[in-house]
């Protein structure tokens, strides 16, 4: 069973953090990964950089320039990966653009995914029909999940259909808006949150966008099975570093 | 083989609508409505008035005689640089901007390089009295002071792009972040033919009234309807597909693209997307760019701003893979020593970027019954200081 399932079938409120590999420094990746185990996390998203993410706001996007004037590649960082299965047992999920993986080569790209023991991805900017057409039986064949993200603009007849594709989970972005912390979620979102809760789809949803501290996680799990923290994670470890993360994850839950 | 768009928004394997999910919604309206809207007949009345009475079209198809008599061939130009705001631009913002205010929209966003696209796209916004604000990198900002202040004459605010290189790419990955935060009162106005699909395919039907008229006007002076060579300079491409448009699917044409080889295609300092660029994904289309091996996109050189787009239009990256159209890339040197011999042979200042076009004389042979037409994109004053830094004026 896909270990992201499993994460899922454990029926409490999760924890993923996403943060950019190769930052702040190039070999921050694998002790970050250890120290976000260690102090509980139940889902990690590597991010994996890219020169121009459209989708990130001013935080990820800094960071993801200093991973690459750090020296990361995507060779860079499969080969931080390789052993990590020795150590790392929670559901890892590799987060970046599409570009960088065509370059690499897809099939090449999710050969070596497997290979490592990353249970999914999730690309932003290639969408659920290119997916479905194209490499769908590619990522099937290496057994990898690719997460889709939905918005609050997103209709509910195309909600249902993601619903439909999706393995894993269900990336639900809160607010229209690039990636970022807020320090609180209006009506605006909780309504949301609720509208998708009453939805009752199959696939698990967890919340990310905006959430910083334990109270937006508190608001942003209640109707979900669990939320994102980037953003707000990447602040503190270029402010704190490695060694305080634990601190960090114990402010949230 | 059919050179237009297909129902799906690709030419060939390049185009589509690589987007992230935010904003799906905003692209698929556009989608639905852009041909929907465009081709109804008060628009069309609309767009065809504007273009008459504002822009100033047609603009005329100019027989170069001292030019002509050089080269033993034909040459004419096709004048974009007599249209309001100095350039080819304005016709896409002009039907854009109609676009938007059937869509209700009430805020326009915009990214620029050079200031082109951001001055027509403020003075359309001023037109309708529309909120504009136009994403400019921070560096552009001050290599273009000129355009910059004539956006905040015109009511736009201009917002420096500070992330990545601080240039186009960086002002168009920013103008999309604002759609992204944005999306239901704001239309987004991309000033080539780039972007995710429909984009490409209405910029370029915005520009096709440039060999619409061309059609027109030569039927008038030379008995048909089409020339042996169209001939425009690219950079994201939206002057090459406002001339090529109507002539894409005719065979008798043959198509040149000029690129900008900056400093020279080895250099490291080039915008010559056809000669560096590989497939991959820009701005939520698939077409060829410049990007390392590893996938970052790379930033391009050359000393016209308007060329130096990291891609090209989905449309130019077909007609480079398919052969439809030659590609010919030109250095900086060759192109500032054009600007100054179509100033002193024809008394036209040419843009940097127009500039560019011209050297294919110099490259290749044209028949003395063989008649060519050039796209003269826009005017030279917005480089009139590149032009005195460069020989010294």
């Amino acid at each position: 069973m896909n270990r992201i399932d499993q994460k899922f079938q454990e029926g409490k409120k999760l924890l993923s953090i996403y943060f950019s590999a190769g930052h702040p420094n190039l070999e921050d990746t694998v002790p970050v990964l250890k120290e976000l185990q260690k102090a509980g996390v139940d889902l990690i998203e590597i991010g994996l950089p890219f020169s121009d993410p459209l989708a990130d706001g001013p935080t990820i996007q800094q960071s993801s320039t200093q991973a690459l004037r750090n020296g990361m590649t995507t060779e860079k960082l499969f080969s931080q990966l390789e052993n990590i299965r020795e150590e790392i047992h929670i559901p890892l999920i590799l987060m970046g653009y599409f570009n960088p993986m065509m370059q690499y080569g897809i099939e090449r790209f999710c050969s070596r995914c497997a290979q490592i023991g990353i249970d999914g991805l999730i690309i932003p900017d290639l969408p659920v029909d290119v997916y479905q057409e194209e490499y769908k039986s590619l990522f099937d064949q290496y057994g990898l999940y690719n997460m889709f993200l939905i918005t609050p603009q997103t209709s509910e007849e195309r909600i249902r259909f993601i619903d439909r594709v999706s393995k894993g989970f269900i990336y639900m972005v809160s607010s229209a808006s690039v990636t970022g912390a807020k320090n609180t979620f209006g009506s605006e979102q909780t309504d949301y949150f609720k509208r998708i809760a009453a939805l009752q789809l199959k696939t698990p949803t967890l919340v990310g966008f905006g959430i910083s501290n334990a109270k937006t996680f508190t608001a942003a799990t209640e109707h979900s099975f669990g939320a994102i923290i980037g953003s707000a994670f990447i602040k503190f470890l270029e402010e704190k570093g490695v060694g305080e993360i634990d601190s960090f994850i114990k402010s949230i839950r | 083989m059919n050179y237009n768009v297909d129902e799906k928004g690709y030419y060939g394997v390049f185009g589509g609508a690589y987007i992230p999910e935010m904003l799906y919604p905003n692209v698929a309206e556009l989608k639905e409505q852009y041909l929907k809207i465009s081709e109804a007949p008060d628009f069309q009345k609309e767009f065809k008035d504007l273009l008459k009475a504002y822009v100033g079209r047609p603009t005329p198809l100019y027989f170069a005689q001292r030019l002509s008599e050089r080269y033993q061939t034909k040459i004419y130009l096709k004048r974009e640089d007599l249209c309001h705001t100095g350039a080819h631009k304005v016709n896409n913002t002009i039907g854009q901007i109609l676009l938007a205010k059937r869509l209700g929209k009430n805020r326009i966003i915009a990214e620029t390089g050079a200031g082109q696209h951001g001055v027509a796209t403020a003075t359309v916004c001023a037109l309708m009295g529309i909120e504009c604000i136009v994403y400019m990198g921070e560096l552009d900002i001050k290599r273009q002071a000129p355009n910059v202040a004539r956006m905040k004459m015109l009511g736009a605010e201009v917002r420096p792009a500070q992330s990545g290189s601080k240039t186009l790419k960086d002002a168009t990955n920013e103008a999309i972040r604002d759609w992204i935060n944005n999306p239901v009162d704001t239309h987004y106005i991309i000033g080539s033919v780039v972007g995710p699909h429909p984009y490409p395919d209405m910029v370029a039907r915005f520009q096709s009234v440039i060999s619409e008229e061309t059609k027109v006007q030569l039927m008038e002076v030379e008995g048909r309807d089409y020339p042996d060579h169209v001939i425009a300079c690219v950079g994201g491409g939206s002057n090459a597909a406002g001339l090529y448009y109507h002539y894409l699917n005719d065979s008798r044409v043959n198509i040149i693209a000029v690129e900008a080889a900056g400093k020279g295609i080895d250099s490291g300092a080039s915008a010559a997307t056809s000669a560096l660029g590989k497939e991959g994904i820009i701005h939520g289309s698939k077409t060829l760019l410049m990007q390392t091996p590893d996938g970052q996109i790379t930033e391009p050189y050359s000393i016209s701003a308007g060329l130096d787009y990291p891609g090209v239009g989905p449309m130019h990256a077909h007609l480079f893979r398919s052969k439809r159209a030659e590609f010919i890339s030109v250095p900086d040197q060759e192109a500032m020593d054009w600007g100054l011999t179509l100033s002193q042979m024809e008394g036209i200042i040419p843009a940097i970027e127009t500039a560019h076009a011209f050297a294919v004389l110099d490259l290749r042979s044209f028949g003395p019954e063989e008649v060519l037409v050039f796209n003269c994109s826009g005017r030279g004053d917005k480089d009139l200081n590149t032009y005195i830094d460069y020989f010294k004026l």
